[in-house]
């Protein structure tokens, strides 16, 4: 019998709104504990949420860019539970109105196109974090409480971990090139929640579903996925049911297991919010957010195709993210050589960075030192091996590569005078290789070249040093 | 008249007359307080030697001065479910009898940048869920008409500090009549302002959408002074009304002539004591001498607004009271296993039964299988109880109905049988509903020398029109600034 597997996703992301979603507290991550809090975002008695309008902006934003319908009318409700981590007792989320419905991403896995749905999109807050490691019992971190936070559900169009994978980089993709986040797992900006079922390939009807929480990088997403996959599959072999119930996912062991079944699932008591006002949309505001779009993705890697003429795969690669694709851009502006570049950022780059420590983010050389860099590479000041070591010093010392072309002694030797006299004496030590290229030995030129640079530690232009060889045999010959 | 019996516009003409001094009228109030207090019970915590401070330095802040703003330098009592900085917040709650508050209350922040004096925190009943101020988690307040009765509630401490002039005024907050009736109560005037009218931050929330604060006062001019204190928009309360400003006293005595009064059946029905019926009877007269029309007007649906505000109000509570989980500050049991027994116990020790009660029912009310036959309906039945006032003030320009069923009852009389207690609120309800204002004054005493409230209902922000109506009654009648025995008894 054959299986598959059918997967919808939850993707929690934190917006990138300098403050908080209802009060003026900074969402900057990784402050010391418990300054980042207020009597609002405490839930203290008697204090109330205003709602940030930029977190209304940046939802309308990504609602946009993932294809949604944005509604003109939509609400906060209130999502009750106990748990320490959460200081009012409920989540403010949104229930049944939420601000987007209905949007599709597209997705690729092995050259086969797929759109997938996406359900709906809506605001919340996030919770603290409790500190468990203390040896004083768990302690408690409200920095985060309140951070604000899009869900992003969708259907359960997803068939494999690949998918899963993909479909995940591409919503991280879009709304990194949205500015509505900065989409960092590290830090937690992006977590996936996975509801799994199986059912025969050719059914129709849904399978029993599990659903995993809190997945916070796209290994332990697609490990998961995998697990988890695999595990119903062998229970239905086994003539077993599937219990619906949320799984913990353990990244270290990379196993999962039961946190808690349907029966004891929160009953989450949802009704509107009522210290706050319903979130009411003209069309002018949705439209004003939609012609301030940003380029995304998929239409700048076609640009690249058609302006710049690139190979399909490096417009992909050089549109993997916002930051690359700026940084790419600002060298063409500056030196419009767009393979040129495309193929030193492809190639030479990515090493670098690795080896530096360093992302796209934080590179330590600007696009115009790129482009000065191969400035010199092109008129032939410096051969494009130089060129690569240059380009490694960059990245050390951050100085610019005509100081230290300069300061090196890197730079070419062109000056066929020069060169002239180099080689007639090379070619007058070597009066064997003048006999074989006599008897019609080319490679001989070769071993000539090679002595040449020898001489010249590599920074004799080569184009150069073999016209002139050619003239000196020539003449040695004659 | 002794200085601290004078309502706040007679203060206000001796002080600009400079004939007493702030720190004069505060120790007037103080001793009063000093000599009654302890029969009445109307404050929670006293705050008397830094409003005696407080009063020599609006003196002060006066002497290079020919004006005064009208509620500077006027001593005034706060319910304490209102947030103030350094001051003791309890809402009347074991769950919070170590509460200092960070910050404060809207109101209370106004009313300090308009000099105004804090007295002290007033009782009542716990998180404001009750009707007699007998569920306060400390102490029972003592209705000053008849010290044997209560004095209503929740705002209980309130009005008593008022009726009784240990404040000039005081405020409370009403989310089913708990203004009105205790000022129906002690004989004096309460407000519930419009939904919005006046900001909720810093108001320890129990039905965040019906909750609303208004003010105790001697008499209707006083009540018009200190709506314009508190009246405003406040960017930290997004339910806060973004209005032009007005002047509330500024067409106080314009008079009722050519006004619709509306009479409803449905305020007149069955458990309505003799003696506030005939007291309403009389002032539908007053009003027709003084040249206004009374109207019958009809509801169709107000039976159900009483069960409606049960299950809307317990269900916001529900929500609102889930943060007290013993964690962060308040009280928390001593002795507890885990997280699940800490809240357990904490929430077990820290609240009282009424607030027990309404917590369960709100639960229930929003539990999932039960949501749409209670909640739901509930706030189904609260658009057509806002129809149906649409309605009523299409044929009418105010509603006159009598503020509660009875007069004040005795201490305990109630407190064994929930659901009787929850009856006198049935003309109160209503209005939070609907979110309209209304406000509650005396319209006489029954045999038992008891005060009786008359409440006037208008449309969303008709506070100058209820203002007016009110003020013509009370002028015609006599019946302000009422003395109860214990003025001069004690």
């Amino acid at each position: 019998m054959e299986y598959e597997i059918v997967i919808g996703m939850e993707i929690h992301i934190e917006l990138g709104t300098k403050t908080k979603i209802f009060c003026s507290c900074p969402t900057e991550f990784g402050q010391d504990e418990n300054t980042h809090t207020c009597p609002v975002c405490l839930g203290m008695p008697g204090v109330l949420p205003v709602l940030n309008e930029k977190v209304v902006e940046y939802a309308t934003r990504a609602g946009l860019a993932l294809n949604c319908e944005i509604a003109h009318f939509s609400k906060m409700d209130r999502k009750n539970y106990f748990y320490p981590d959460l200081p009012k007792a409920y989540q403010t989320s949104q229930f049944d109105l939420p601000i987007c419905t209905g949007g599709v991403v597209g997705i690729e896995v092995d050259g086969v196109k797929k759109d997938i749905g996406i359900t709906r999109i809506h605001i919340e807050e996030d919770a603290g974090k409790l500190l468990h490691e203390s040896a004083d019992g768990t302690l408690l971190d409200v920095n985060r409480c309140g951070v604000p936070l899009i869900e992003i559900v969708t259907e359960p169009d997803l068939r494999s971990a690949e998918e899963a994978r993909a479909f995940a980089e591409k919503v991280r993709n879009i709304l990194e090139y949205t500015g509505v986040s900065d989409c960092k797992m590290e830090q937690g900006s992006m977590r996936f929640d996975v509801n799994l079922s199986i059912r025969e390939k050719g059914c129709q009807v849904l399978g029993t579903r599990t659903e995993m929480k809190n997945l916070n990088s796209f290994r332990a997403l697609i490990r998961a996925v995998q697990y988890e996959s695999k595990r119903q599959i062998i229970e239905l072999k086994k003539g077993r049911t599937i219990i619906q119930e949320t799984r913990k996912w353990d990244d270290t062991k990379g196993t999962s297991s039961s946190l808690r079944s349907k029966e004891e699932a929160h009953d989450y008591r949802y009704f509107p919010e009522p210290d706050l006002v319903p979130i009411v949309l003209e069309p002018d505001y949705i439209e004003k957010i939609k012609s301030a779009l940003p380029e995304l993705p998929e239409a700048k890697k076609q640009r690249y195709i058609d302006e710049y003429k690139l190979p399909e795969y490096d417009a992909g690669v050089l549109t993997t993210t916002g930051v690359t694709a700026r940084f790419f851009e600002d060298a063409v502006a500056l030196y419009n050589e767009p393979k040129q570049i495309s193929n030193w950022m492809m190639v030479e780059i990515p090493p670098l960075l690795k080896e530096n420590e360093l992302s796209m983010e934080n590179i330590s050389i600007a696009p115009a030192q790129l482009v000065a860099l191969l400035k010199l590479v092109k008129n032939n000041e410096i051969s494009g091996n130089t060129g690569k070591e240059v380009l490694k010093e960059m990245f050390s010392t951050g100085k610019n590569p005509g100081d230290i072309v300069k300061e090196k002694g890197l730079a070419q030797m062109s000056d066929s005078g020069e060169l002239e006299a180099i080689i007639e004496k090379i070619v007058s030590d070597n009066p064997k290789s003048v006999e074989d290229i006599g008897a019609g030995n080319e490679k001989a030129y070769g071993f000539l070249t090679g002595q040449v640079m020898k001489a010249t530690k590599g920074k004799a232009n080569a184009q150069v040093a073999n016209e002139i060889i050619r003239a000196v045999v020539a003449k040695h010959l004659a | 008249m002794e200085l601290y019996q004078k309502t706040i516009h007679q203060i206000n003409d001796l002080l600009d007359k400079k004939e007493v001094t702030v720190a004069e009228v505060t120790q007037a109030v103080v001793n009063r307080i000093n000599t009654v207090e302890k029969a009445t019970d109307a404050y929670l915590s006293l705050q008397t030697d830094d409003a005696l401070e407080a009063a020599a330095a609006v003196d002060v802040e006066l002497s290079g001065r020919a004006q005064k703003t009208p509620l500077e330098g006027i001593p005034y009592g706060l319910k304490d479910n209102m947030c103030t900085k350094g001051i003791l917040t309890t809402c009347a709650s074991k769950m919070l009898y170590n509460f200092n508050p960070p910050y404060n209350a809207a109101v209370y922040e106004r009313l300090s940048e308009d000099g105004g004096i804090l007295l002290g925190k007033t009782n009542m009943d716990e998180f404001a869920m009750g009707s007699s101020t007998e569920n306060s988690a400390y102490k029972k307040t003592r209705n000053p008409w008849d010290l044997n009765k209560v004095p209503g509630g929740s705002s209980g401490g309130s009005a008593v500090a008022v009726a009784a002039d240990t404040a000039f005024y005081s405020l409370g907050s009403d989310t089913g009549g708990s203004i009105r009736q205790p000022a129906s109560f002690c004989g004096v005037v309460g407000m519930k302002p419009t939904y919005g009218l006046v900001s909720r931050y810093g108001l320890v929330a129990f039905a965040s959408s019906l909750d609303q604060i208004g003010p105790f006062t001697k008499d209707v001019q006083d009540c018009a002074l200190v709506l314009n204190a508190i009246v405003g928009h406040d960017s930290k309360d997004s339910t806060s009304l973004n209005l032009k400003k007005i002047d509330y006293s500024q067409n106080l005595k314009q008079g009722v002539k050519g006004l619709k009064i509306g009479v409803a059946k449905e305020f007149f029905g069955e458990g309505l004591q003799s003696e506030v019926r005939k007291s309403l009877e009389d002032a539908m007269a007053i009003y027709k001498t003084l040249g206004a029309e009374i109207v019958d007007v009809s509801f169709l649906h107000l039976d159900y607004a009483l069960s409606a505000y049960y299950m809307i109000s317990s269900a916001e509570a529900s929500s609102n009271l889930a943060r007290y989980d013993g964690i962060r500050y308040g009280f928390r049991a001593e002795e507890y296993n885990d997280l699940i027994d800490l809240y357990k116990k904490t929430r077990s020790q820290g609240f009282g039964d009424e607030v027990k009660r309404r917590i369960m029912l709100g639960t229930y009310a929003l539990s999932s299988g039960y949501y749409d036959a209670y909640y739901k309906k509930a706030m189904q039945v609260r658009t057509i109880i806002k129809a149906d006032f649409d309605q009523v003030f299409g044929g009418c320009d105010v509603l006159l109905t009598p503020t509660a069923p009875t007069t004040a009852f005795g201490i305990g009389e109630k407190t064994s049988n929930p659901l009787e207690m929850y009856l006198t609120d049935i003309y109160t309800v209503p209005v939070n509903i609907a979110g309209i204002p209304g406000v509650s004054i005396p319209c006489g005493l029954d045999n038992n020398g008891m005060p009786i409230g008359m409440q006037l209902l208008g449309p969303i922000l008709s506070e100058e029109t209820l203002l007016k109506v009110a003020w013509a009654f009370e002028h015609e009648s006599g019946l302000t600034n009422l003395k109860a025995p214990l003025g001069t008894e004690v």
